[in-house]
């Protein structure tokens, strides 16, 4: 990557108005709409503390002034605020809210761009109704009077900085941010308020120097290329106001690049074995979307994360495209064994399936294999399929998950997937 | 209070959703005479959100909220 494919000024004449919405405290704010009783009492929305999924989802603007942060365990939580009301998820209820709020930004203009349920782009710069803070003022109230909860929405010429705006007053908050204010409000941030700088990147950028937006934007690209590679190009252009990137399409469809799934598990998995049992399950629920997407992968990756939440992951390279769920499993199982010796127990782990090709595309056959071996799993696999979409998940199973239902009593292709796809 | 009730409506001939009758759980029913608006919102009192009609129902005017597929009014009754 350049700086020119950052910097594209000839593609846009004229500013663009760019919009990002974001949904307050989303998931909370959604609990406390439908439950006026804990509307004044600080509420926080948790998963299963017995599943050990027990950690913040939201909080609602009473438990935040407690101290109450996403992503911190409960028992922490209640440390800070004992009172705390903490409510599990109702992602379902959360789905028709998103709907809802698309609706209302679909009156607006068709590029629609989600991240996650909570928070959207949309380029406004066609819509004749208003300047982009007409437009912003009017899709707050209408949240507000129709959705019953609140939105802070930033507004700037691109994606980047109306992610700031966003994030920049909260709640209920509209911040515009032009080319004539945006080093004065933008530039003193800290550089990981921008997007995509993250621990590490900051901690690389604090070593040099660099500290906040304003200083990323003027140290030499050479010098940022250097310490971060293609992403020293990469935040330069942003924290510049040199984002181009467009607003997709309300009904496109992002091109996918890798199918996961991943769980913690509500026991430790002690042996191979246990990890066997979880691996069947995720294996066979990445395998089962991939072929419902039409794929083929070459590439396989398992995460593995152990009892003292060290993480890391490892990748293999098949010698050939495949979606077959036994291939997918053997693939990921081969790199459990080589790769961990279970000196602690894991916590959780995932596999995730990459390098995709279309299924139809004809494909090179192997004089060494047993191709018929290949077509009778095909067809098991296909026959599973059906079997799952038609009677549910646990219809049929393999004899391997009956032992130990304590691990394999989960369904990952069915549960949500609520989390933002990669903005690049 | 949030109250789901039991909504008689009809379609028209433009496939606009209009609610006729509603019907108390103590088997009252109360005709809807007049639909003065319909319109998106929510409702914090009672707590939820969808399409709201504004409906005259002897004399008075009341609020009844389609939500999803279920019907709900604001009830001064408590459970």
């Amino acid at each position: 990557m350049n700086i020119a494919n950052t910097v594209d000024k000839n593609k846009y004449k004229k500013d663009r108005v760019i919009l990002h919405s974001d949904c307050n405290g989303f998931y909370a704010s959604v609990e406390c709409l439908h439950h006026p009783e804990i509307r004044n009492k600080p509420v926080a929305v948790s998963g299963d503390a017995e599943n050990r999924h027990g950690i913040i989802l939201a909080k609602n603007e009473i438990a935040k002034k407690f101290g109450i942060k996403t992503g911190e365990v409960i028992w922490q939580a209640k440390l800070k605020c004992p009172d705390l009301i903490t409510i599990p998820p109702h992602f379902d209820l959360y789905k028709r809210f998103s709907k809802m709020a698309r609706r209302i930004y679909s009156d607006y203009t068709d590029k629609i761009e989600p991240f996650g349920l909570d928070e959207a782009w949309l380029d406004v710069t066609d819509n004749i109704g208003g300047d982009g803070y007409t437009i912003a003022k009017e899709i707050n109230q209408r949240i507000k009077y129709e959705l019953g909860i609140t939105v802070s929405i930033g507004v700037s010429f691109n994606k980047i900085f109306a992610k700031f705006g966003s994030d920049y007053k909260k709640p209920d908050a509209i911040t515009v941010i032009d080319r004539s204010n945006f080093k004065d409000i933008v530039w003193p941030a800290p550089a990981q308020d921008l997007l995509y700088v993250g621990r590490a990147t900051k901690r690389k950028l604090n070593n040099i120097g660099i500290y906040t937006i304003g200083d990323i934007a003027n140290t030499s690209i050479d010098v940022l290329h250097n310490q971060l590679g293609k992403w020293g190009y990469l935040i330069y252009g942003f924290a510049n106001g040199f984002d181009s990137s467009p607003v997709a399409h309300m009904n496109s469809q992002s091109e996918v690049k890798s199918i996961g799934n991943s769980t913690t598990t509500p026991i430790d998995m002690k042996t191979y074995d246990d990890v066997k049992v979880v691996m069947y399950v995720l294996c066979d629920s990445v395998c089962r979307r991939m072929r419902e997407k039409g794929f083929m992968a070459k590439a396989v990756e398992i995460s593995l994360r152990d009892n003292k939440l060290n993480t890391f992951s490892r990748q293999h390279s098949l010698s050939a495209y495949t979606n077959l769920t036994s291939d997918i499993r053997k693939a990921a199982l081969n790199l459990v064994k080589q790769n961990y010796r279970f000196n602690k127990p894991l916590r959780s782990i995932g596999v995730a399936v990459m390098d995709f090709i279309h299924d139809d595309i004809p494909r090179q056959l192997n004089i060494f294999e047993d191709e018929n071996r290949q077509i009778q799993n095909e067809v098991l696999d296909k026959t599973v399929d059906i079997l799952k979409k038609r009677f549910g998940n646990y219809i049929v199973c393999p004899a391997v998950l009956l032992g130990n239902k304590k691990l394999s009593a989960f369904n990952p292709k069915d549960d949500h997937t609520v989390h933002p796809v990669s903005y690049l | 209070m949030k109250k789901y009730v039991k909504v008689n409506a009809t379609f028209d001939c433009d496939g606009n959703l209009l609610p006729v009758c509603i019907y108390w759980d103590d088997n009252r029913k109360f005709d809807i005479d007049k639909i003065k608006d319909i319109r998106y919102a929510s409702s914090l009192k009672a707590g939820g959100a969808g399409i709201r009609y504004t409906c005259m129902i002897k004399g008075m005017e009341r609020y009844l909220f389609l939500e999803d597929n279920r019907w709900f009014v604001d009830s001064k009754e408590k459970e």
